[in-house]
């Protein structure tokens, strides 16, 4: 039996009665939109047809699905990218000599070269995790075992010890605090930090004091995942570089909201995860400059990431594949493959303009609500599609239930950012956060349903 | 747009509850050795729990203090801080009114129902004579997802009566 490669993106015959013609096509969405800067009213309607799960009723409304910082929806085309695999290809891949097994490895690699391209890195700077996290705790782990003396001379650069300095921020989530706590903890190095201000951006000048000859590596967010605000990683890095120290860059919320050049922004590391960008649970990225990868010792090993093995030793497989032990996730890779696929096809500059208007939509809305204080900075600073707010006297828990109710699904809680919350005063706030597929209106009734918060729960109105 | 199933949720007494928050405290410093030397020459044994919901991170500490022994023990003293919810502070603030004074035998009997109702999804239906307010929150055991913020504050009672729990 002879396999035959379908067509990389689209799946479907066009010919279908789908209930949307999006990613479809090969037609340019912005011949069909009449505008090239943004996502006009129609096409997000459109778009919306890919998405399933948003046309159901909660508690007997509409859902309004304004969670998308937490967890994004899955478009048809990714599910189905998924589906064929099993359908069609699953094999072992990297091994076996049959036909399925070349199949598979082959539509693998193609969606870290898909990937890789969609951020600006080369393939072998590409690998595949788990989730952002673990991506997060592999890159801490190597610097552990080189401390420990693994990865001989080439990896000194991974070897830390008392004197040495790692540096975080105040508004991290705690995937990109926690790994560094703990390595810190193992190896002797201080953690230090650089302080957020009062309106939610990261004080500057401080940053100029706390990166110094001992800093090591820099773990910082590219953008906030409560506050909103999108970070200078470009002075970070010129900083951060002129004192030597690597730059780890946590993208969970900018690589699914505007167009991410890696290479370009400079850093060392970076980090994202699958779910948050229209693809699946279970999958994240790894990303590392080549020549890092190449000099830095595993995390996890075992099989799949060696060359030749002995009872005494082993000899390890070049990046990406020396960090990628053990069978891989292979349906979720593909998946991911055919989420960016989606996103390119929608335009990624597009999608940022359009969230940048949705969420000036939300700031102004909730700024023009008594008692609704917003966290981070207002208008005229640029912020991803989302808004975390407290409101007077009212808990996060009672707001998000309360808009649950009116079938709107927010966040609430620290958004595993407690630090940035003790900071800015509130242990916990609610957040909406937003994507290529949200209305103009479902922010509007986020924002009615929130006014009425504070008068049903009988504080100041 | 308030809807019935709203009211039902945050009825009027849980509420106003919340905003009395009966025997809430401004302080509640960890329990020291000096605290429990001089309750104990008062007669009185105090006991302190903490707990945090970690969904979404309420929090609430509960002290109690206990006179007498055996089927005379009773509920001496009763006190609690915390952060968190409307339900999960007017629950704290019911519970006060609920054991303060009991016997410890008859605070168990109430925590016990509390919690049956709380895991029922709805299908109890409470006995208002005997629960008093506590009743209230029966329409919080229709949402799963808070039954955790209305036990909280009678886990930590529960745990720091299991902390004076009298050897068998």
């Amino acid at each position: 039996m002879t396999f035959v490669a379908p067509p990389p993106a689209p799946a479907r015959d066009p010919s279908d009665q789908t209930p949307s013609d999006h990613a479809q096509t090969d037609q340019p969405l912005t011949d069909r939109s009449g505008s090239d800067l943004t996502l006009s009213s129609d096409e997000v309607l459109r778009i919306r047809n890919d998405f399933p799960v948003l046309h159901q009723l909660v508690n007997g409304h509409p859902l309004a699905y304004l969670d998308s910082g937490a967890t994004s929806q899955n478009p048809i085309s990714v599910m189905e990218a998924e589906q064929e695999y099993y359908e069609q290809r699953n094999a072992a891949v990297h091994r076996g000599a049959h036909t399925l097994a070349f199949a598979a490895t082959e539509v693998f690699e193609a969606a870290r070269a898909t990937v890789a391209a969609f951020v600006g890195a080369a393939e072998n700077e590409i690998v595949w995790t788990s989730n952002a996290t673990e991506g997060v705790n592999l890159v801490s782990y190597a610097f552990s075992n080189a401390s420990l003396g693994l990865g001989g001379p080439a990896a000194t650069r991974f070897r830390l010890g008392t004197g040495d300095e790692i540096v975080v921020t105040e508004m991290e989530h705690h995937s990109n605090l926690i790994p560094w706590q703990q390595l810190a903890l193992r190896t002797g190095a201080t953690l230090r930090f650089i302080p957020v201000r009062a309106d939610g951006t990261l004080d500057m000048t401080a940053a100029g004091e706390i990166l110094n000859p001992r800093t090591r590596l820099l773990a910082v967010t590219h953008a906030s995942n409560v506050v909103g605000t999108i970070n200078p990683i470009d002075d970070l890095v010129a900083m951060a570089h002129a004192v030597d120290a690597l730059v780890f860059l946590d993208a969970c919320q900018s690589a699914p909201h505007l167009a991410l050049d890696l290479t370009a922004l400079g850093v060392d590391f970076a980090v994202f995860s699958g779910h948050k960008m229209l693809g699946p649970t279970g999958i994240g990225v790894l990303y590392g400059k080549a020549e890092l990868l190449a000099a830095m010792p595993p995390f996890l090993t075992g099989g799949s990431m060696i060359t030749t093995v002995d009872m005494q030793g082993a000899e390890f497989l070049a990046p990406p594949q020396r960090f990628e032990a053990g069978t891989q996730r292979i349906s979720q890779a593909i998946a991911l493959a055919s989420a960016v696929d989606y996103l390119s096809h929608t335009g990624m500059h597009r999608i940022r303009t359009r969230e940048a208007e949705l969420g000036r939509r939300l700031v102004e809305g909730v700024t023009a609500i008594p008692g609704v204080r917003l966290l981070g900075p207002g208008l005229g600073v640029e912020r991803i599609g989302l808004a975390a707010v407290d409101v007077a006297g009212v808990h996060a828990h009672d707001v998000g239930q309360f808009l649950d109710e009116a079938g709107i699904a927010v966040r609430v809680g620290h958004h595993c950012a407690q630090p940035l919350h003790k900071k800015l005063g509130v242990t916990a706030s609610t957040r909406a956060s937003t994507y290529l597929y949200t209305t103009d209106d479902e922010v509007d009734r986020f924002l009615a349903v929130l006014a009425e918060v504070a008068p049903f729960f009988g504080v100041s109105r | 747009m308030t809807s019935s199933a709203m009211q039902q949720l945050y009825q009027q007494i849980i509420l106003d509850h919340a905003k009395s928050a009966n025997g809430a405290v401004a302080e509640l410093a960890a329990l020291d050795a000096d605290a429990a030397t001089a309750a104990s020459a008062a007669g009185v044994r105090l006991a302190q729990s903490h707990q945090v919901n970690t969904t979404c991170g309420d929090e609430i500490t509960v002290r109690v203090g206990l006179s007498g022994t055996g089927a005379d023990a009773r509920i001496d003293e009763f006190a609690w801080r915390g952060a968190g919810c409307s339900i999960s502070m007017a629950s704290a603030s019911v519970l006060n009114d609920t054991v303060r004074g009991t016997t410890v035998a008859e605070s168990e009997a109430m925590l016990d129902l509390f919690r049956e109702m709380l895991r029922s999804r709805g299908t109890i239906e409470p006995d208002e004579e005997v629960l008093g307010d506590a009743a209230a929150f029966a329409g919080v055991s229709k949402y799963p997802a808070r039954v955790k913020c209305a036990m909280l504050p009678w886990v930590a009672f529960e745990a720091a009566l299991l902390q004076l729990a009298e050897p068998a």
